[in-house]
């Protein structure tokens, strides 16, 4: 991860609007956002945020504190990403005709990737890890011609008892 | 109950007694319903939404109460918007009411179809769409607790049609008191009363937050216990009695000379409720280099928004000041404090206005020797308020009603009447331009059914001054739109409108005019006829220092 790179999580209320809440806060302050990521958690009031952002110590104090005057935002937290797990999924479908299957399929081992779709021109492949391994993957099938790509953004969890809770409910 | 008699209830409930607004379409039903409630409710009705949402949050400003305005839906709404950002960038406590189509319509571009929940979601601390009856009251009363904790700010409570009709219990609930949040430790206390102890030139610094946390007795407290002078930004105007010794007045752009002197001067910054606006601090790297600022504020995104701060307090101003002054003794700085008051004394700071004509200095110092102390001074913006802001001394707080962040043009009008309606009728007197005037002065006939004892002294230079002054200033002259040549009648336009009017041309016939407006309890306008080459002075150009300060007659 870059230097001035970081992850954010946040615990918020599962309404209509945080999203753009949280989104608008960023553009409209100039922050930067790489990466966000968003689903319901398992109490369906609340959804957990994980983001990507860079900046320098001050952008990234502002952010957290910004992000913390958000009424739907119960829970902020900087990760600490020697602590956590952080993972992002990619799907991307290759050209591969007959003849080059072979050797796409060797590389989605080493990645320890999967085929999770196969037609007579292409395979679509599914592969999670952390950015830096869906960088790398990307690099080495790019030469066969990529048809389509995407990927979730990253999403973070502490290790072992690092914990977001939210202190509300 | 029907959802409308709900909102209603609630409002009541809130300890509501009065609310400004403009009837429509999709709030018809809530209308119906302060009708039957009137005796409870008192409603304002305003000439334009714009001029209900700041007299909302000049009731606000003046009374410390939220304000509460009720608009329709679509251009209802939208009309609102200046004012809600006005309130957001000023920290008023304030909320909105929207009507909206009903759900089933929302989202098909119906008539008078607004997403006023996503236009005002960057402009209000939060904002609600109502899509569950059960859930109405709860969000109204969460809307004003949002209003008021903390730093407060507008919220917007956006309501369907059908919300309003439906039928659901009511059951009355306790009324949210705000309670004063700090979380300041006694170390970090130590810590900043030994930095301020070992200061040789502590600056007390105020703002808007003292106003909002009725501090003023501590920051005096304060002030004489570590012999420091104190300056303040324009949000921070009453928040003690201008008269004090130790009082410097405004910093800043057009702050008073020796406040903005000392400011520079000081090794300490004690700056308390202060955001650091650019128009306060000029140069932030020259305004920073060399000394410590210590910043108190309730809202901890303010620390390091600006400025860095060499230490924080996070809390309420009125608990933190009275936490600092506990740790703290009684200091003596008499070189300190004979420094400050020969810049006091020192020309520079004391630099009139010539009295062969009638001249923007003598109109507010005059206006000021002629009312009471408790008397309401709105502004719009422009040249005016910084003369206000400088002439005007101010003894009780909330008694100045100005739109210090967003700078709103049109503001003072509807503030004048929101703030004179919240304080019982007491006497306001409203500074504008005359390029201010004619933005909002449609509401001067919302003043004269009222009967509210306004007076609006226009300052009547047939320019728009403040940006006049740059481009005499920064633009060679070239005076682009800034010549008015309007040929608006003041006097008849006061009538026309069933208001007084007067015309003063002199320094002579605008004492006579005042004196004269004083004793009318109705709305008065007096066209105060002054030169369109006076010019707000001291001045710092943007991202300047006190070294580049321009003083009257220096330049």
């Amino acid at each position: 991860m870059n230097q001035d790179t970081f992850v954010i999580s946040a615990i918020v209320s599962n309404e209509a609007g945080t999203l753009t809440r949280v989104s608008g806060l960023f553009s409209r302050r100039g922050f930067n956002i790489s990466s966000l990521s968003v689903g319901e958690t398992e109490d369906p009031h609340i959804s957990r945020i994980t983001l990507t952002s860079s900046g320098d110590e001050k952008m990234r104090e502002q952010i957290i504190k910004q992000l913390n005057k958000l009424h739907d935002v119960k829970v902020v937290e900087l990760m600490d990403t020697s602590r956590t797990v952080l993972r992002e999924l990619l799907l991307v479908k290759v050209q591969a005709d007959a003849k080059k299957r072979s050797e796409i399929y060797e590389a989605a081992n080493v990645f320890r990737a999967k085929v999770v779709d196969l037609s007579p021109t292409s395979l679509t492949i599914e592969i999670t890890g952390e950015s830096s391994k869906l960088d790398a993957f990307i690099e080495y099938i790019h030469p066969f011609g990529i048809t389509e790509l995407c990927r979730t953004g990253l999403t973070a969890m502490g290790r072992g008892d690092y914990i977001l809770k939210n202190q509300t409910i | 109950m029907n959802g409308a008699e709900i909102i209603v209830n609630t409002l009541i409930e809130q300890g509501v007694d009065c609310v400004f607004g403009y009837p429509g379409g999709y709030v018809i039903k809530i209308y119906d319903e302060l009708y039957k409630a009137s005796s409870r409710i008192k409603h304002y009705l305003t000439c334009h939404e714009q001029g209900a949402t700041h007299a909302a949050d000049g009731y606000a400003r003046a009374t410390g109460k939220t304000g509460v305005v009720i608009a329709t839906s679509g251009p209802g709404a939208t009309n609102l918007v200046t004012g809600i950002a006005t309130a957001y960038l000023d920290s008023t406590p304030l909320v909105a009411i929207t009507g909206n189509v009903a759900i089933p319509q929302i989202g098909r571009d119906s008539f008078q179809e607004v997403d006023i929940f996503g236009v005002t979601m960057p402009i209000t601390k939060h904002n609600f769409l109502v899509k569950d009856i059960s859930k109405l009251a709860d969000t109204l009363r969460t809307a004003f607790q949002i209003a008021n904790e903390g730093r407060p700010g507008p919220v917007l409570v956006d309501i369907p049609k059908d919300i309003q009709v439906m039928e659901y219990g009511f059951e009355e609930k306790s009324r949210y008191t705000a309670e004063r949040e700090t979380n300041v430790t006694e170390a970090s206390i130590a810590e900043a009363a030994q930095i301020i102890k070992d200061a040789k030139k502590p600056f007390l610094y105020i703002g808007g937050g003292v106003v909002a946390s009725d501090a003023g007795k501590e920051i005096i407290e304060f002030a004489e216990m570590i012999d420091a002078p104190i300056g303040s930004t324009m949000m921070g105007l009453t928040a003690v009695p201008n008269h004090l010794p130790y009082y410097l007045g405004m910093t800043g752009m057009h702050g008073r000379f020796a406040a903005t002197k000392m400011m520079y001067a000081a090794d300490v910054i004690i700056a308390v409720g202060v955001r650091f606006s650019d128009r306060a601090t000029g140069n932030i790297d020259a305004y920073t280099r060399g000394r410590k600022i210590i910043h108190i504020d309730i809202d901890p995104a303010e620390v390091g928004k600006n400025i860095q701060a060499y230490a924080a307090l996070i809390g309420d101003v009125k608990e933190v000041m009275q936490m600092l002054i506990a740790a703290s003794d009684k200091q003596t700085r008499p070189d300190w404090v004979k420094e400050v008051a020969s810049i006091k004394a020192s020309k520079y700071n004391n630099v009139k206005m010539s009295d062969s004509h009638l001249n923007p200095q003598y109109i507010v110092e005059e206006v000021n020797r002629q009312v009471e102390d408790d008397t309401l001074i709105a502004t719009d913006v422009g040249q005016h308020q910084m003369w206000a802001s400088q002439y005007y001394n101010f003894s009780l707080p909330r008694t100045f009603l100005t739109s210090g962040g967003l700078g709103t043009m049109g503001f003072g009008m509807g503030a004048s009447i929101g703030g004179c309606i919240g304080s019982d009728k007491r006497r306001t007197v409203l500074f504008t331009g005359d390029g201010s005037f004619h933005m909002n002065f449609n509401e001067m006939a919302t003043a004269v059914s009222n009967e509210l004892p306004i007076i609006v002294v226009v300052f009547n230079n047939n320019v728009l001054g403040m940006v006049r002054q740059w481009q005499t200033l920064f633009y060679e002259k070239r005076y682009s739109n800034t010549v008015l040549n309007r040929r608006t009648n003041f006097v008849q336009l006061a009538e026309a409108l069933g208001a007084k009017g007067f015309r003063a041309e002199s320094c002579e016939e605008f004492k006579e005019a005042f004196a004269k407006a004083l004793t009318l309890s109705t709305p008065v306008i007096i066209d105060a006829v002054i030169n369109k080459d006076e010019s707000v002075l001291p001045m710092i150009a943007p991202g300047g220092t006190v070294e580049d300060i321009i003083i009257r007659g220096e330049d």
